[in-house]
């Protein structure tokens, strides 16, 4: 296979395949929790469960101060490669141009520059987070496989990107398509790991709300 | 109570619904619930991360209601849960955790972590992987009608005394009363000055009222030791009880998971609503100051700071009540650094007083507590839970504090005007 013909198949049949697998994943996960179901509350409530569940899908972004003070590394690492990933990869003007050619519709790009320098901090906080894994106790006693295989297919697309933008050790092609390759690699994993957060959190958010706001508390 | 492994495994999949499911797969180990246990941060030991605790109750979810985990299980790969297993977890699940739910106000997912390891000792306690205290504790209530014990004539005998002191007949067996009081054994037999403090209230304010003789025990060890069936039980007692006096009331005494289990599981347990209300004493007594039916003439002048029961605040809402009480009669009163929803737990509730295995870790962890008082020197607790009462006092004396503890409904009673 030459390098053209690996870029058009990770581009093509490749990228179509992770793909379905990314979105039917997503779906047959999110269907096997929902369908559980839950028991109706016979106790009178305090509170709204509705309101209460929407209002923490949001306020939990946020730690109470007693909190962030315990967990500040935590915390503080969370947001910054949580938003550097947001920015890479919705605010890269050639990614935008892919998600124009997929949902029909794009947005204002940031200059790549910037782009460049938000992957850098992301894959060097990304790797200080893994660093705090091995080395917190408490992190390293809970850290699972799932943990370490999310973080990897994570890191790797950042990785693949940055070279890929700088052009290092092989052609433009060919880093092209393996920036593509660990891209489909993460979705193709992101359904079975613990990846599958970013959509669930919303719905344990939710059940957190609304389980406390029945109880006429906020959480 | 027959145990077995199976009825364990059984009771671990039936407590697994879409909450559950939507936890386990939310979590990413980020360790935030360790920072807010005091039984780690106490301790420093990583077993004892809240999530950690649920280890059996997730390995059910994974093995039976996902995919990936249900193919490993024909393939006989992936974690499992063993009776052994279940045994490692016993002493993290019972003596670690008082289902105190700070875990649950921080995780940055949302995961009701106190919620699912009370789900995972439904499972401990049908495998008779449960403390022999709280097995005690158990049998006591369903047998005698109260987990220490106290019988109908202990109860008779108290009242007579506090009929004696007070000069207030103390109604028993009432019918069409508008509430009906339960007690804690605790309030029963250590603390009987809160029946005395419930009369001279309800006297005052005219309150109609009664105690069956019939279902007077507040508490449920049920809902601590994680057994629906019994816990059940004990909530029909009431729920009879109170059919037969035709109360339209019932009130939960100052105990923390009383609340829980007749305000919260009850109906739930039972598989019904209730024909009553049930309200918790503060917010009984919360509703007649809005009605101005108290009229203090005392003051407290005493800083003093208040101590939020975990079922009845975070767990229970019931966390402005007590406040607006105590605003009433206080002149000096102090907030704990961090308190309502998000105070600290005694490290007794949860059934680990009633587990003497627990006795130890239940006072190193008091040192959480000990650090929330030096910070506000105070000179006086007031809380509204005698289980929280009593282990205050025990870590009060173990670190050599000399605070006293106060009922809230006992020193509202003392501030009151005569009437």
């Amino acid at each position: 296979m030459t390098e053209t013909e690996l870029l058009t198949w990770v581009r093509g049949p490749g990228f179509q395949i992770a793909t379905i697998i990314f979105v039917l994943g997503i779906i047959l996960r999110l269907f096997e929790i929902l369908m559980l179901g839950r028991k109706a509350n016979l106790a009178e409530p305090k509170g709204s469960e509705m309101s209460s569940g929407l209002r923490t899908v949001f306020s939990r972004t946020i730690p109470d101060a007693s909190t962030f003070k315990r967990s500040a590394f935590t915390v503080t690492a969370g947001y910054i490669f949580h938003i550097g990933l947001f920015v890479v990869i919705f605010l890269f003007a050639p990614h935008i141009l892919l998600f124009k050619d997929i949902i029909g519709f794009g947005w204002p790009a940031l200059p790549s520059t910037v782009i460049d320098a938000t992957a850098v901090v992301t894959i060097i906080t990304l790797v200080i987070v893994l660093v705090h894994r091995l080395r917190d106790p408490v992190k390293r006693f809970l850290s699972t496989f799932d943990d370490y295989l999310g973080w990897f297919v994570t890191i790797l697309p950042l990785i693949t990107g940055y070279i890929a933008f700088h052009r290092i050790g092989m052609s433009a092609p060919s880093l092209i398509a393996i920036h593509i390759l660990s891209v489909e690699l993460l979705m193709v994993v992101f359904p079975f790991t613990k990846l599958m957060h970013m959509f669930t959190l919303i719905l344990a958010r939710w059940y957190n709300g609304a389980i406390s706001g029945y109880r006429g508390v906020q959480s | 109570m027959s145990a077995s492994f199976e009825k364990g495994y059984n009771a671990l999949k039936e407590q697994v619904d879409s909450t559950v499911a939507a936890f386990f797969s939310s979590c990413v180990h980020c360790g935030m619930c360790a920072d807010a246990c005091l039984f780690y941060t106490e301790t420093g030991a990583p077993e004892r991360t809240p999530i950690h605790k649920t280890e059996p109750l997730r390995r059910v979810w994974k093995q039976e209601y996902t995919l990936l985990g249900r193919i490993g299980k024909l393939f006989g790969i992936g974690e499992k849960v063993t009776d052994e297993m279940m045994e490692q977890w016993e002493t993290l699940i019972y003596d670690s955790c008082t289902l105190c739910g700070r875990c649950t106000m921080v995780c940055p997912v949302g995961n009701d972590i106190a919620g699912m390891i009370r789900k995972t000792r439904e499972g401990m306690a049908a495998a008779g992987h449960a403390p022999p205290g709280l097995i005690g504790a158990t049998k006591r209530a369903v047998t005698i009608g109260s987990p220490m014990g106290v019988k109908l004539p202990a109860l008779k005998a108290q009242i007579a005394h506090v009929e004696k002191d007070s000069g207030i007949k103390i109604p028993l067996d009432v019918e069409g009363a508008d509430y009906m009081l339960l007690l804690s054994s605790m309030e029963i037999m250590n603390f009987p000055e809160f029946i005395d403090a419930v009369a001279k209230i309800f006297k005052h304010a005219n309150v109609s009222w009664t105690i069956s003789s019939e279902a007077f025990e507040a508490t449920n060890s049920g809902i601590q030791i994680g057994a629906s069936d019994i816990a059940a039980e004990l909530v029909q007692r009431i729920v009879d009880a109170a059919a037969k006096l035709k109360v339209k009331n019932v009130i939960s005494p100052e105990c923390g998971h009383a609340y829980m289990a007749i305000r919260w599981d009850g109906p739930n347990l039972i598989g019904k609503s209730f024909d009553f209300k049930v309200v918790h004493i503060l917010e009984l007594l919360d509703d007649l100051r809005q009605q101005g039916r108290l009229k203090i003439n005392g003051r407290l002048k005493e800083r003093v700071t208040y101590h939020d029961p975990c079922q009845i605040a975070r767990r229970g809402g019931v966390i402005d009540e007590p406040r607006n009480l105590i605003g009433m009669f206080a002149d000096n009163f102090v907030e704990m650094p961090e308190t309502g929803k998000m105070n600290w737990c005694c490290g007794a509730g949860g059934g680990v007083s009633s587990n003497e295995r627990a006795d130890e870790i239940r006072l190193q962890v008091f040192q959480r507590k000990k650090d929330q008082l030096d910070a506000i020197h105070v000179d006086g607790i007031i809380s509204a839970c005698s289980n929280c009462r009593i282990h205050l006092e025990d870590g009060l004396e173990e670190y050599h504090m000399e605070i006293p503890l106060l009922s809230l409904t006992e020193t509202l009673a003392e501030n009151l005007e005569e009437s």
